[in-house]
């Protein structure tokens, strides 16, 4: 059913809806907690109701006037009060707010003014027609070229092309030429750094330390996406739920990046699991913004004040996102394997050679093999591998697997205890051995469990209590394998981890990645026929627990038996036959020579590195908690972090459209949910936020609010068949971008008559073109194409060009900016390393997000600061030199005139007027004149190793006063 | 009842030249960020407008400048004597102080550490002070030191986001953008909210001075630390003189060409930007030129012209606002005092104290100081608790402490002369007269001129304020 349909075509539902919203919903719409007198303005109202709100609102008398004076002390507009009365009289039907009600495609409108059959037109001119404004006429040909070239790849388009274009006769040019730029490598960068905007990516964490992280894999996925042309519909699952899909792909498994670009704090004072909580619900309010257009932030602390989401429905959305661990995922990289295996078996070589270099003034290398060899024989201990019956972690989830090591998985927190409880042994324990173990499933392989703080890899044990039989068991000694080599080649004991100091324990010790053997040593043996129980404290100021390990047991051991030797090698080496064989032989050796003979320590260090796997590309992504691990979500009383109240299930809100059939409620479900035919905002909130992008301004204002405190459409049937169309097309973003632009509300011309302008300054009806300012990246971007240094390098990790002094260094740490070299000063915009707490100088100058947070629509600022940036930055000087340079040549060439025309129409593709061309050509004469009489003058503007020519440096000036021209950094 | 609502300017209405004009206050808003740009119409539900604001009342102060001491200073080192910290040095706070507090790199049983510095009464007031800051008390019949400040965030980031943007995560506008939002600005060629920072680097990051879900012209601007303070406004060598005037003119000529085809006022602000940018270049060395203070001056501050220093940066902040800036943040980052809590206090002390008391007294002497507010303090305190953790090399320090801290105000329509709050004998908690970080915002933005309930900005859907739905004036600052 309509809204039309319900209501008399007098009142205009939406009108009331705004005022009710605007001056009564605050205490009498959806929120029930600060509801006032019991009264509902967003539901159906009973007669005695309506018939006081009519006296209330008519009402003189301050004591009964609605609304109350002393918040609206002007009261309500006359118009207002008027549309309320008029919706009153007629029966007061339920103004359900249109962005909830599904769109459905209206009839097209005849053609209009503009003489064009595109649909989209015969809409813009049907509310031209009624606004009584005359469209202005189809822009010309450069116009249009730059216009468009610059929306779809973000660069100004090549004269000659233009040139092509504004000679052809054929009625489709334009639309060839669009089909061009769709098809172009710079259109899926152009849309990516879009995309980015809202996915607030950056390339490092966030808050104090704000550390580098690896997320670029996730750009270059969306870069590929629009590549491809994904279905809008596939593109958002993917990225919501990629993990999730059936036989998900790695780059499925990537693009799911999109909600990991939230935030993470590595203080170290502080919780964790509180800056998760932040991170999620800035998942949950992007989500809103990104997918729905509605602000579910607001519904965090209470139940939204306007829109139909309640605090518990919040949480709903919540629970959806709030049920994923967060590791790294490693990208698979067949190449670094083969080059990893043949520097490990060379490594391996070399160090079966290794015995060639013993120094000659050391004790015989023989002799000294032999002597370790008879005290790692003396400790060899027949080790029992235990089994833990029981595992008990607060936050984590603890498993046995096959090989008798614990795996550990879930949220750590500083400062976790596990508690393992083993059957009773069949022989006494008095000596408990801890393996550490890497795996591949863990940060850094290993063996820490924590991925969002401290080093990855780290893990720190700083207690150990034994309990069994009723009673503690004391230790004696605790003995590591992987001591600092300050320690010295004796196996070092501990206190560590039974002195009752947090601050004290067993680390990682830079061996991060590998095992690590500790044994503890108690003062007496736990008896045969006695249960035991172990209770192990990680934790330091950041979250270090084992993320994989194993416990033994045996009757007794030395310290000495707490060794880096395999298993296999130890229980060979108490084999009194086997210990003699040429296999363990060999084993030991390489044991010995590589970690325990000090004469040789530097090279074997050197090799330790080369036996190491070598670093992979990483990329931050999520994974759904095991099914018997799931993470609770809780409401929290006024959406604070430290008040959770009941559990909350995912749920989606009831005021929108229904789950889908079937789905899981997980993830994907959710994922499906938002993507779903039948959902009433996906597609228009999509399809206008492109359309804003192309003319200024969206369809509705408020590109993130489609609520009820948002604008209203201002051509509603437009936006409706816009969904609808963009739908039926398969949700492809090409296919949007040429159905906009194919019209002639697009193609028009930005010139207008002053008076024309001033009966719509803000151009809601389109009856001209919009002129936006570009962002940072594209006039970046635009001046280094136009110099022709634009690298046409796509991909890979973040690079760092050239930005003034002392703009990273106010951040955390004062880290120094260290400028690219060759090609990284010169890559596309979109690969600058952003950083969150001091972002790139040039761009934040003009607008560009920090990645703090979800932005939907940069702001567009003109600014003092600009015209410095563009005079002076030492970016632009570094490319007006590059233009100059090339102008330069052509001015050799082909002459003054070719060279200036050359210089203005690579920037801003159209001819210039003649006077513009005199001015030019005046400015470069009389920077031509200064420049041969200051030879000084001359080398500054050219920088070192340029070669100091005058007529360069003029070319230069010139190149720098078009960098900076109003045509330049706007669209035409 | 509402409470929130937000302000009404009637739109399109009269353009701001004439309300600031109006008002008394000057262009609004304008300098640098802003060139008369045409405001954005009311929304259609009938919203307010984003352009500035009138006063809600008649401001006592037309500047501000923060002197934010970023790592969170000892308070009780420098504020708030405790000698039974001395007495009991080594012992660990009984249970009922502690509660269930948990520290990051503090054992609860951590001892407790007197302070090593003698505390002094100063001025006819009687403010207390430890030794470091001793060259404050020149200057302390004309503070309001207040002994029981709190805060809800432990961690640096988040509290000094707090303390500036009124909530603990990035995305939310600065105490100065809602200044410059609420007032505009007094000056054509400077920006209206500049930034400075002195120590070492910052924890909040460049959050600390966004305008957030404001328009960026709101954002501070950053003034660095060199010869060369504002970003890009020196020309660069080679370019300089008839070069880069003869740039300026054919930039503005070619510009003023094309406004006459396309007819776009946009063109028109970029021609206005430029212009200023042009004067600001001309203005710049003007404004850094330190020598011109004269030798007096210079001792008074203990300020090296051409050395990056707070006291530079002080002289610095006094000229922009005399040149009316609104409003100034000096970050001085350094008090994190995890280990030796002495020595940090002293060296920070040393680069910051008599700089302080310089302002004030320079403000004051130029009559300045009646309309300036001159606000110091870090975000949050420091425990009475040691940190010792041989680990990682750290020995009595002093952990992060949100319950209670110091702060000090200056001018601005402060009553002088006063300490306010009290803590209890371990300076644990605050025994008399909280004021949260809240309620000093909201303070801060009443004596601009503003209730900090009705000075809103609509940002998706909401209405926002400074003070969030917190905080309230504190009379007693007041005079």
């Amino acid at each position: 059913m309509t809204l039309r349909a319900q209501a008399p075509r007098s009142i205009d539902l939406q009108q009331v809806r705004g005022v009710l919203s605007e001056h009564c919903f605050a205490c009498h719409g959806p929120d029930g907690a600060g509801r006032e007198a019991d009264l509902r303005l967003d539901r159906p109202l009973d007669e005695d109701r309506a018939d006081e709100l009519r006296r209330r609102i008519l009402s003189e008398d301050p004591e009964l006037r609605m609304p109350p004076p002393a918040a609206f002390p002007e009261g309500l507009a006359v118009g207002d009060r008027e549309a309320l009365v008029a919706w009153l009289d007629a029966g007061h039907p339920l103004a359900e707010h249109w962005s909830f009600v599904p769109p459905s495609r209206p009839a097209l409108p005849s053609v209009g003014a503009s003489g064009s059959a595109h649909p989209v037109d015969r809409f813009v001119d049907e509310a031209l027609a009624t606004a009584g404004l005359v469209p202005e006429p189809v822009a010309d040909r450069f116009a249009l070229a730059r216009r468009a070239s610059l929306d779809l790849v973000g660069l100004p388009c090549a004269p000659e092309v233009a040139d092509a274009l504004a000679a052809a006769t054929r009625t489709d040019a334009f639309e060839r030429f669009l089909d061009r730029l769709l098809a172009a490598p710079g259109y899926a960068e152009r849309q990516a750094r879009h995309w980015l905007d809202l996915a607030r990516y950056a390339d490092t964490n966030g808050y104090e330390k704000d550390r580098p992280r690896s997320i670029w894999p996730y750009r270059d996925w969306v870069i590929r996406a629009f590549d491809a042309d994904l279905p809008y519909d596939r593109f958002v699952v993917e990225q919501l739920a990629g993990d999730l899909l059936p036989d998900a792909t790695v780059d499925q498994h990537i693009a799911t990046g999109f909600h990991r670009n939230t935030m993470l704090n590595e203080e170290g004072g502080i919780d964790p699991r509180e800056f998760r909580y932040h991170a999620v619900a800035d998942r949950v309010a992007t989500t809103g913004a990104v997918f729905l257009g509605l602000t579910l932030g607001c519904a965090q602390c209470h139940s939204h004040k306007f829109d139909p989401v309640s605090q518990t429905e919040y949480f709903g959305l919540w629970a959806f996102l709030n049920n994923a661990d967060e590791p790294d995922l490693e990208l698979p990289d067949p190449a670094a394997d083969q080059r990893d295996a043949a520097r490990h078996a060379a490594a391996l070589e070399e160090l079966d050679r290794l015995d060639q270099q013993w120094p000659s003034d050391a004790e015989p290398f023989e002799q000294r093999f032999a002597g370790w060899f008879d005290r790692q024989v003396a400790a060899a201990v027949g080790w029992r591998t235990a089994r833990p019956v029981e595992l008990q972690s607060e936050q984590l989830r603890l498993v046995v697997e096959p090989d008798g090591a614990v795996f550990a998985s879930g949220d750590t927190t500083k400062h976790d205890v596990y508690r393992l409880r083993f059957a009773a042994s069949e022989v006494p324990v008095g000596a408990l051995r801890f393996e550490a173990l890497p795996d591949p499933r863990l940060p850094g392989n290993g063996p820490g469990t924590s991925y969002f703080e401290g080093p990855k890899g780290a893990f720190f044990l700083t207690e150990l209590q034994v309990r069994g039989g009723g009673r503690d068991w004391s230790l004696a000694g605790f003995a590591v394998s992987n001591a600092k080599p300050a320690d010295g080649a004796a196996v070092a004991q501990r206190e560590v981890v039974f002195d009752g100091d947090l601050q004290t324990g067993w680390a990682d010790e830079g061996r991060r990645g590998e095992r690590s053997v500790a044994v503890a040593l108690l003062r007496e043996p736990i008896p045969a026929g006695t249960a035991f129980e172990l209770e192990l404290h990680f934790g330091r100021h950041y979250p270090s627990s084992l993320g994989r390990f194993r416990i033994a047991t045996a009757a007794t051991a030395s310290p000495e038996a707490a060794t880096d030797l395999d298993d296999e090698l130890v229980a060979a080496l108490a084999d009194p036959v086997r210990r003699w064989s040429e296999e363990v032989r060999t084993g030991l050796r390489r044991v010995f020579l590589l970690g325990h003979a000090p004469e040789i320590g530097k090279q074997a260090e050197a090799l330790r590195g080369r036996l190491r796997r070598s670093g992979r590309t990483t990329t931050l992504v999520f994974r759904e908690r095991p099914a018997d691990h799931p993470r609770p979500t809780h409401r929290h009383h006024r959406g604070e972090y430290g008040q959770p109240r009941e559990l909350v299930e995912p749920q989606v809100p009831s005021a929108l459209h229904a789950w889908p059939e079937g789905q899981p409620r997980d993830r994907l479900g959710f994922a499906r949910w938002l993507v779903a035919d039948d959902d009433p905002l996906f597609d228009r909130v999509v399809v206008n936020r492109v359309w804003a992008r192309l003319f200024g301004h969206g369809l509705v204002r408020t590109p993130d609010d489609f609520g009820v405190m948002g604008q209203r459409p201002t051509h509603p049937e437009l936006l409706d068949w816009l969904a609808i169309e963009f739908r039926h097309r398969g949700r492809s973003l090409k296919e949007l971008h040429r159905l906009l632009m194919t019209s002639a509300a697009y193609q028009r011309r930005a010139e207008t008559a002053d008076a024309t302008r001033a009966a719509d300054p803000d151009n809601r009806w389109l009856a001209r073109a919009e002129r936006p300012r570009l962002e940072g990246e594209v006039i970046r971007d635009a001046a280094l194409q136009a110099a022709g240094m634009l690298s046409p390098r796509r991909f890979g990790p973040p690079v760092r060009p050239p930005q003034p002094d002392g703009i990273t260094e106010i951040a955390f740490g004062r880290p120094k900016w260290n400028a690219g070299e060759g090609e990284d000063r010169r890559r596309r915009s979109l690969y600058t390393f952003q950083k969150r707490t001091a972002p790139y100088a040039l761009f934040q100058t003009f607008d560009a997000p920090s990645g703090e947070a979800c932005m939907v629509r940069r702001d567009r600022s003109n600014t003092p600061l600009q015209a410095l940036s563009l005079l002076n930055d030492p970016q632009m000087l570094e490319i007006a030199r590059g233009f100059g340079a090339r102008l330069h040549g052509v001015c050799r060439a082909q002459g003054v005139m070719e060279a200036v025309t050359e210089g203005f129409r690579s920037l801003l593709t159209r001819p210039p007027e003649a006077r513009e061309r005199e001015a030019l050509v005046v400015f470069l004469e009389a920077q031509r004149e200064h420049y041969t009489n200051d030879p000084e003058a001359v080398r500054a503007a050219l920088g070192e190793g340029a070669d100091p020519d005058s007529e360069a440096a003029a070319w230069t000036a010139l190149a720098r006063a078009l960098l900076a021209l109003d045509e330049a950094v706007s669209r035409s | 009842m509402q409470t929130n609502q937000p302000v009404h300017v009637a739109a399109p209405g009269p353009n701001r030249r004439e309300i600031l004009g109006g008002l008394g206050l000057g262009l609004g808003g304008l300098a640098l960020g802003d060139l008369g740009r045409p405001e954005a119409r009311a929304p259609l539900g009938g919203a307010a407008t984003q352009g500035p604001r009138a006063p809600h009342h008649r401001p006592r102060a037309r500047a501000v400048i923060q002197l934010f001491m970023a790592g969170a200073p000892s308070q009780l080192d420098l504020f708030d004597p405790k000698p039974t910290l001395t007495e009991l040095e080594g012992q660990p706070l009984p249970p009922s102080i502690l509660g269930d507090q948990r520290y990051a790199f503090i054992q609860r049983d951590a001892g407790v550490l007197g302070s090593r510095f003698d505390f002094a009464r100063h001025g006819d007031s009687g403010v207390v002070l430890g030794s470091p800051l001793a060259p404050l008390g020149r200057v302390a019949d004309r503070l309001c030191v207040i002994r029981s400040m709190h805060t809800d965030q432990f961690n640096h980031a988040p509290a000094q986001l707090l303390m500036n943007t009124g909530f603990g995560q990035p995305g939310r506008p600065s105490m100065g953008s809602w200044a410059v939002y609420g007032l505009g600005s007094e000056s054509r060629d400077l920006p209206a909210y500049v930034v400075m920072s002195t120590g070492s680097g910052l924890s909040g990051g460049s959050a600390l001075w966004s305008s957030g879900f404001m328009p960026s012209r709101f954002t501070g601007v950053r003034f660095r630390n060199g010869k060369e303070p504002i970003l890009n406004v020196a020309t660069p060598a080679g370019f300089e003189g008839p070069v880069q005037q003869r740039t300026f003119d054919l930039v503005g000529q070619l510009n003023r060409l094309r406004s006459e085809v396309v007819g776009d006022p946009e063109i028109d602000s970029r021609i206005a930007a430029f212009e200023t940018a042009a004067r600001l270049q001309v203005a710049a060395p003007e404004l850094t030129d330190l020598q011109s203070e004269g030798a007096a001056t210079l001792a008074l501050y203990g300020c090296d012209p051409d050395k990056p220093s707070f006291a530079r940066a002080c002289l610095l902040a006094r000229r922009l606002v005399e040149r009316g800036v609104r409003f100034v943040t000096i970050f001085h980052e350094g008090w994190d005092a995890h280990s030796d809590v002495e020595g940090t206090t002293v060296r920070n002390c040393n680069a910051t104290a008599q700089a302080s008391a310089a302002l004030v007294e320079d403000l004051a002497r130029r009559g300045m100081l009646d309309d300036t507010l001159v606000v110091w303090g870090g975000e949050f305190g420091r425990t009475p608790m040691v940190e010792t953790n041989p680990a990682l090399g750290r020995k009595l320090g002093r952990d992060h402490h949100p319950q209670a801290f110091t702060m000090w105000l200056a001018g601005g329509g402060i009553r002088a002369g006063q300490s306010i709050g009290a803590t209890d004998d371990f300076g644990f908690h605050i025994t008399e007269d909280p004021i949260h970080v809240y309620d000093l915002q909201a303070t801060i933005l009443h004596l601009l001129g503003f209730d900090h309930e009705r000075l809103t900005f609509r940002s998706a859907g909401r209405d926002y304020r400074l003070t969030d739905v917190h905080g309230g004036v504190v009379q007693r600052l007041l005079a």
